[in-house]
This record gives structure tokens, sequence and C-alpha cells, in this order.
């Protein structure tokens, strides 16, 4: 194999994303290494984006097993009980994946993603976590954000028919031809807990009501130790109480939260295929931007309710935060 | 009716290598049942456009998803679910963009209420003696010139023709033929001469053709190529040890590697006579059959090769193979991500068609870069178009020659392509000029068949200025009534069909109903770019609508597309010079609202 050309097998099969963002990009995607953990449906999706893409590596982290739920939003495991009985998601969904494309290496690593350590994540240029509680979140994206070199760092949930994307690329530069001369953009990105410590009260009164929500939720689930999703409709006077709180603590009217939206976030804990896939697709799309350094990133949340069919970019950064 | 192919691969994932040369429905209704294996799915490997899927046919279903490729089987599946009574969900995408609309009959607007832009077509002067864009001389070289020596003689091949002069001599066709025993090289050498050299002398010959033009310049092998290459590589047949034809490539044989590489005037002069060379050579077989497949390496590397010495001639850029190939080819571009955004946004509009939600129905656009902050868009949709020919039975209005347009011109230019019917039925009052079907009676054929070659006024109904023709399609239970206007002359380069057909109003982004604003027919809006440096379409290109308004993107030329310089460029969002905006309602209802510029203007009206 040559080793900066693509080899024929690659040209011929790439050869319509080729002709969206070249030969370049795609020589760097062959090189990305990505890390992913918590195997949801969503997950599933953005995995096969990126494998089907030609990225050079994706580690899969989840130990958990087959559940309803799983079977329900994840196309990656096969529904056949003597197929899955015994092992892990990460290992179903790597099997899965490997057929998808030959040229990507899909890898499993077991264990608790909190209590690796800080190297490990050296090792990848993207990493992306979903069903993650508060708590961890804030842990590996402070991981990440350790290392010498940068390592994009994403989180992304689904829940009922909404989905939300959080995106930290820390300090990132990057080109765009303008007219006739490459104009070298630079943004700088919060880090998660960064993001989320901005005072209510000064983000634009039309921000998306689903970052609101989400954070309630967030709470409620840690103040409760609750595993990520584990709500039911019982919780709706509780997660109305932690909004009331929130709320007050941060100067904004309870309005901005509607009760509806709240009860389908804590009922529907389930995801909705759909909305998985535009997810997984818009995630997809964002980590291939990085990692072949083309195209705007987004700054730094997505949303997307299927209710009202939006897909919004929010950049909610905190300007008293600490650089 | 598709098979798979391995550029399907990075996208198409129900797919694997091994299912290259299968058939798409059924491979995919295997792969789906893998992973829900309790639905029922039924695979029919066949043309949409197929008797067998009547209205009856149609009438079985809640809702019909498309997700087809070209605009003229979204047309025929439009008005069959406009005859069934069948919502139906559209969607296309092309690169980053892409869109979902839903089309319930009189509730919103059917797929043709915006006349989708036709696939691209040149004039053929501009083809055959004033090229000026580098798709002019991949247009020529495939359409003419590869036609010319490797398709059916049989067909009518305008490669001789000259603006102005008369052809100078019958021996002409001749010219194209190998001679018996001529050795190839020679054989080459001389077609090269004839179509790069000489053929251009006798352009040029034509000072008025040249008043504002550039004027090209005749080049010749024995200029380019001095002497005749003996071996390349020690390998004189150019294929590699295998026979089989589908490897046979002069890159491989001449050792050039890199499809992404421009070209010089040698090397492209050099894989010319090779790709001729070996299709004589090992290709024997298939000459006189050959039409032109994107997938033909060889094919790819002769029409490359073809158009960058014609656009060398005529100071034109070059073009890599890789970049020829997507044009001739007229290969659309493709990622994952985007189908898989719109996927999902095909079912969520199917389920709210499943559960009846009318008031949530929307269109749903997906853009490269954020409008107002979003990335995904939603709009109501409209009311349908009272001016649609196709779901409101507007009449239209056809000038023509009447004495010299004949009605294979009509049925084929009009009643096919412009109005997208597929086993038409032309009336005259209650004459019946035309039909298609398989039980008809042998005189009847006979007469249709005669019909075909008389000019309109010579129709054994005569059709003259003033008649009204009606053209139905029963399957697609689409009539369309036409007002003849006789005109004698027509434009060469603006009105190439030699017939305009009008009538319907276009999008209302257009101004008023006025007469002499009426579009020229399907595909001229008024949107669509007009200078030169318009962006070739593909058929498959699903265009925004021209009333969302997209970030105003630079028009790139394909050449640039095809370089490392920039994410796919919206070629879809080029096409549209929208003057309207989009507008977020106050308070907070979230539904984003279009509204058209001009309050003046016609507005489409939102359903609610």
């Amino acid at each position: 194999m040559d080793g900066e050309e693509l080899t024929q097998q690659e040209t011929e099969l790439y050869d319509r994303q080729i002709r969206v963002w070249g030969v370049d990009a795609q020589r760097r995607l062959s090189k990305a290494n990505v890390l992913v953990c918590g195997m949801t449906g969503t997950v599933a999706e953005f995995c096969k984006n990126i494998v089907l893409a030609g990225v050079g590596s994706v580690t899969l982290v989840d130990d958990g097993v087959v559940t309803e739920e799983a079977l329900s939003a994840n196309f990656l495991i096969p529904p056949d009980e003597s197929v899955y009985k015994g092992r892990t998601l990460a290992e179903l969904c790597c099997d899965s994946l490997k057929e998808f494309n030959s040229m990507v290496r899909v890898s499993v690593e077991k264990g608790d993603i909190s209590s690796f350590r800080v190297d490990f994540f050296s090792k990848f240029d993207v990493v992306v976590i979903s069903s993650c509680s508060l708590a961890t979140k804030k842990l590996i994206n402070e991981k990440c954000r350790r290392l010498l070199r940068r390592v994009a760092f994403y989180i992304v949930d689904c829940r009922d028919s909404c989905g939300e994307i959080f995106v930290d690329l820390q300090s990132y530069k990057y080109t765009k031809k303008k007219v006739d001369e490459a104009v070298e953009f630079e943004l700088k990105y919060p880090s998660f807990e960064e993001a989320i410590t901005t005072p209510w009260r000064k983000l634009p009164r039309k921000t998306a009501k689903l970052y609101f929500a989400m954070r309630v939720i967030e709470k409620f689930e840690e103040a409760e130790g609750r595993n990520p999703a584990e709500t039911s409709l019982l919780d709706l006077p509780g997660v109305l109480k932690k909004r009331k709180e929130l709320c007050e603590a941060e100067s904004l009217n309870e309005s901005q939260i509607p009760d509806s939206l709240l009860e389908r976030l804590v009922v529907g804990t389930q995801e909705f295929p759909p909305v998985c896939a535009v997810i997984g697709g818009i995630l997809g799309q964002e980590v291939i931007k990085v990692i072949s350094g083309k195209g705007d990133p987004l700054k730094n949340f997505f949303f997307f309710d299927a209710f009202d069919g939006k897909g919004i970019i929010e950049d909610i950064s905190n300007p008293d935060a600490a650089s | 009716m598709d098979t798979i192919e391995v550029s399907n691969l990075n996208r198409q994932f129900l797919f694997r290598q091994k299912h290259v040369g299968q058939s798409k429905a059924k491979v995919a209704r295997d792969a789906v049942l893998r992973f829900r294996p309790n639905i029922s799915i039924t695979p029919y490997h066949a043309n949409v456009k197929d008797p067998d899927f009547n209205v009856d046919f149609f009438k079985q279903f809640n809702v019909v998803l498309n997700g087809l490729d070209n605009l003229d089987a979204r047309r025929h599946v439009n008005r069959l679910c406009l005859a069934a009574d069948v919502p139906l969900v559209e969607s296309g995408t092309t690169g980053f963009l892409g869109q979902v609309t839903i089309h319930l009959k009189g509730k919103t607007e059917c797929y043709e209420c915006q006349p989708k832009p036709a696939p691209k077509s040149y004039p053929v002067c501009t083809i055959t003696s004033t090229p000026s864009k580098f798709v002019h001389c991949i247009v020529w070289a495939k359409d003419l010139l590869f036609a010319k020596l490797f398709g059916d003689k049989a067909q009518d091949n305008d490669l001789n023709v000259r603006s102005g002069n008369a052809s100078t001599s019958d021996h002409t066709d001749d010219v194209f033929e190998r001679r018996t025993d001529e050795d190839i090289e020679e054989y080459g050498r001389r077609i090269y001469d004839h179509v790069f050299g000489y053929n251009i002398e006798v352009a040029l010959s034509n000072e008025e053709t040249w008043k504002n033009r550039n004027r090209p310049r005749p080049i010749y092998s024995k200029d380019v190529l001095p002497e005749r290459p003996i071996n390349q590589n020690g390998n004189m047949d150019g294929a590699s040890a295998t026979d089989n034809p589908s490897s046979v490539s002069a890159m491989a044989s001449l050792g050039m590697k890199n499809p992404q590489e421009i070209w010089s005037l040698m090397e492209n002069s050099k894989i010319f006579l090779e790709a001729l060379k070996l299709f004589f050579g090992k290709r024997d077989k298939e000459i006189g059959n050959l039409s032109f497949d994107k997938d033909d390496q060889l094919a790819v590397e002769f029409v490359t090769s073809a158009a960058n010495i014609r656009a060398s001639s005529f100071g034109i850029p070059l073009h890599s193979l890789f970049e020829s190939k997507g044009m001739a080819g007229n290969i659309v571009h493709a990622v994952a991500t985007t189908n898989a955004i719109i996927a999902g946004l095909i079912v969520i509009e199917a389920i709210k068609v499943l559960q009846k939600d009318a008031k949530n129905y929307r269109m749903t656009y997906c853009l490269e870069h954020p409008s107002k902050k979003m990335l995904l868009m939603p709009v109501e949709p409209y009311e349908p178009n009272k001016s649609c020919y196709v779901c409101s039975e507007t009449p239209l209005t056809l000038e023509i020659n009447t004495h010299q347009s004949t009605l294979r011109d009509f049925v084929d230019k009009i009643v096919k392509a412009k109005l997208g019917m597929n086993l038409p039925l032309i009336m005259h009052g209650s004459a019946l000029l035309y039909e298609v079907g398989d039980d008809l009676e042998e005189d009847m054929v006979a007469n249709y068949a005669a019909n075909l070659e008389k000019v309109m006024s010579e129709l054994p109904s005569p059709v003259t200025s003033g008649t009204l023709l009606t053209v139905e399609d029963l399957q697609q239970e689409l009539t369309c009534n036409i007002n003849v206007k006789h005109r004698d002359e027509f434009d060469e380069e603006k009105e190439p069909d030699g017939m305009v057909l009008s009538g319907w109003t276009q999008a209302p982004a257009v101004e008023k109903k006025d007469e002499n604003h009426v579009g020229n027919g399907v595909g001229t809006s008024k949107n669509m770019p007009t200078n030169a440096e318009q962006v070739e379409m593909n058929e498959d290109l699903e265009i925004v609508p021209a009333d969302v308004e997209i970030p105003a993107e630079k028009k790139r030329k394909l050449s640039e597309i095809s370089n490392n310089d920039g994410l796919g460029t919206s070629r879809g969002a080029a096409e549209t010079n929208s003057h309207s905006k989009v507008e977020e309602l106050d308070d907070d209802d979230d539904v984003v609202f279009i509204c058209d510029g001009d309050s003046d203007t016609i507005k489409r009206k939102k359903l609610h």
C-alpha cells in the first residue's frame, strides 16, 4: 500500500464522498482514532456513519447487556437471543460495525470509563460519550482537556423525541477559503462544566427550551442518585420542584421550561429511532469536519425536537468563567 | 430496478461488498429483516413506471415514501399518488444538503406545483462548434465522438455539423470508419487529426462565428506526439495479464495512476490514442453497440482525454479524470450522514401522516450552514398551486411551427420530456392522433406511426393555430389541455427545441401573472442562475425551493468543487437566488414562517 496515496479500493469505495470533501480529507479520516462510550441507539447510528466514512479506528466502551430498550433503538444488535446472550453491547456492536467497512479497525475496551487514566484518552482524536451521569460527563471532559494534544470531545443524548449534542474542541484553528484567499479561523470552546455554569439569565431569551429542560433533568438525576434516563412519571413532581429551585436560583421564569417538555423527557426515557438517525447524522458530520479540518464546526450545543422539527445551534459560553 | 454498485457502499449501509450486482430491493429487504424479523416487506425488482404499478396498486398504501434518483420517476409517482389520493413523502440529498417534503392531494402543493429544473441541455451548436466551458467538451466527447466511434452506427450524429456551411462532401461519415487492415495507430491518429485538426480548420473558415469569440486552434497529432510509441512500460497491449475486458485501461497501460491529476495535452493525447487502440484491440466485439457508462474505465479515459484535447484547442481549462467522470456520468456527490438525517426526518413525517397529525406536517430542510441558528429548518407546507397543470388542470399554451414540427417532435420534446408522461394519448377533439399501448390493433399502430412523421398541420385532423389538444396519461391519470399557437421562428440558442410550452405560474418568488414573463417551460424557472458560471445540474439534484433563504454562497465551478478547497459547496444552494426571507414569528410560536419579500406578489398560502 502506498504511504500517502489512497488505495484503489479506497478510491472506488469512497468516490462519492471524495467528491464532497476531497482526497486530502479522506486521507485524514483514515488516520483518525475515535473512542465511543455508551452504545445507545444514537451512538450506534453515529458509529455506522463514521465507519462508512472510513475512519482509522473506532473503540467501543459499554459493558452493559442487551435490554428491551436497547433492542428497540439500536439497530446494530442482532435480535436473536441465542446470539446476544452473555455478550456486552460493545461486543455485539463491534461485530456488526466491522461488516460495514473492512478497512476500519473496530475494537472493544472493557471497563468503567470514569476509571480510565488520562493517558488512555491520548490515543484518540475524538471522544464521544452518551448516557452518562453529570459527574461522568464533567470528568471525561476534564481528562480530555488535560492532554497535550487536542482531543475533540462530544456528549450526545436522546430522550423521547429530543436530542442534544455538546461539543468541546478547546482551542480550534481551521482555514476556510474566502474568495481567493485562505482565511484562518480560531474558535475557543468552553468545557461542559464551564458552559453549563453560564448563568441562565445571561443567555438570550430565545435560547432553546430543551437546553434548560435537560439541565433540570440532569440535576434531578444527580440529586436522586439515579442512572441516566432512570426516571418515570412518578418523578414528575420531583422534577418540577427541581425546576422551581433552579429557576429561582437563576432568576429565570419557570414558564421558559414548559411542563409538557419536562413531562415528555421524564416519561419518555427511551430513544426514538428516527431521532437517533438525525442526531447520529449531525454528530457524524461534526466529527468528520473536525478530523478533516474542513467546514465550520458546531459551537457548542445542538438541539433537535421532532415535535417542532427544528435543529438548532446554541452557543452557550460563560463570559465570566476563568480561562 | 437498480442493482448494487461499489460506489453505493459508502452510504447505502444495508448492502455489502458481496452484494454488488444484486437487486437493491431484494437485498435491502433481507438486510432489514435481519434486525426486525417481524415486518412484512415485499421487494419488487422493477421499474416504478411499469404499468403494473397503477392507481389500484398505490391505493393499497397509507403513505408512500420516495427515495428516487431522477426527476422523471418522481413526477410519475407524484401523479399516481394524486390519482390514488395517497400521501407522498418526497426527499432528496446532495452532499450536505437535503430536504423532506410532504404532499397531500388537495391539501398541499403536489410535487410538481413548483416546477423542478429539468436536466441541463445545451444548444447543439455550442457542443459542435462553439464550446466555452469544459462541460461542453465532455458532452461532445461523450455524445458525439464516443457515440460515433463506438456506438450504434445507424444513429444520427451531429459530429460533422458546421454552423452555417453545408457539409462539403458525402464522404464525411466514412472518415470515422476504420479501413480494413488499417494499422490501429494510424487509424487513431487519423481520427485525432480529423476531429482536432481538420474540423477545427473548417470551423475557422467561417469568420462570422469567431467575430466575438476566441478562435480555437487546430491540433495535429504529429505536433503533440511526434514519434510513434513502440512500447509503453513494455506492455504493448495495455491490458494486464487478465483478458477481462473490464480491466483494460489506457492509464494502466501508460503507467498513469492518479485519477485526480490533470494531464498535459501530450498525456491526454497518449491516453486518447491508447484508449482507442485498446477498444479496437481488446473490445472490438462491443464496437457498434457501446454506450457510455461511467463505470467503464476505458470509456471514461477516452471521453476525458478527448474532452481535454478539445478544451485545449478552445483555450478552456483542462480537468482530471476524476472530475470528468463526475460530469460525464452525472455523478451526484453523496455522504452517509446527510442521508441518515434525511432518512430520520422522512420517518418522522411518515409517522405524522399515519397518525393523521395534519397540523404538524412540515417540509424540512437540512442546511450546510445554519440560518438563524438552524441547521434543520421546518416549514409549513403550502396550499396547492391553483395554476399547477398536474393537480389543478390548468390549460397550457404551446408555441410551435405547425408546418415544420412533426407529431414526433411534439411527443418527444413536449409530451414526454416536459410533461413527463409515460404512456401518452393525444387527441384533437374526438380524433385520436396518437396513443401507446400493448393492446392496439395493427392498423391503429400503423396509423399512429404514420402520424408521428407528419407535420402538425398535415395530420389527419390538422393541428393549427387555435387548436386545442388534449394529452393524457391514463396510468398517471393526468390530463392536459394545450392551446396551440403557430409561430414561424424560434431562437436556436434560447429555444433549441423549436417549440415553447407555457402557461403555469412559476414559483411566486417571480412577479405577478404577466404574460410576457411566463416561463419557458419546465426547467427555466427564474431562479436559475443565468450567468456564464452556471453550475451543471445533475438530474438527481433536488434543489431547495426558491423561497428559502440560503446564505448566499459563491457559485463554484465543478472543477473547484472537486478540488480540496471546501467541504461540498452547495450546488443546491447556489441555484437559489432568493429574495425572500425566513422570519421567525414573534412570541414562542415555534413554526418558522416563510414569507415573500415583496408583499405585492402572489403569496403562496400557508395551510394554517
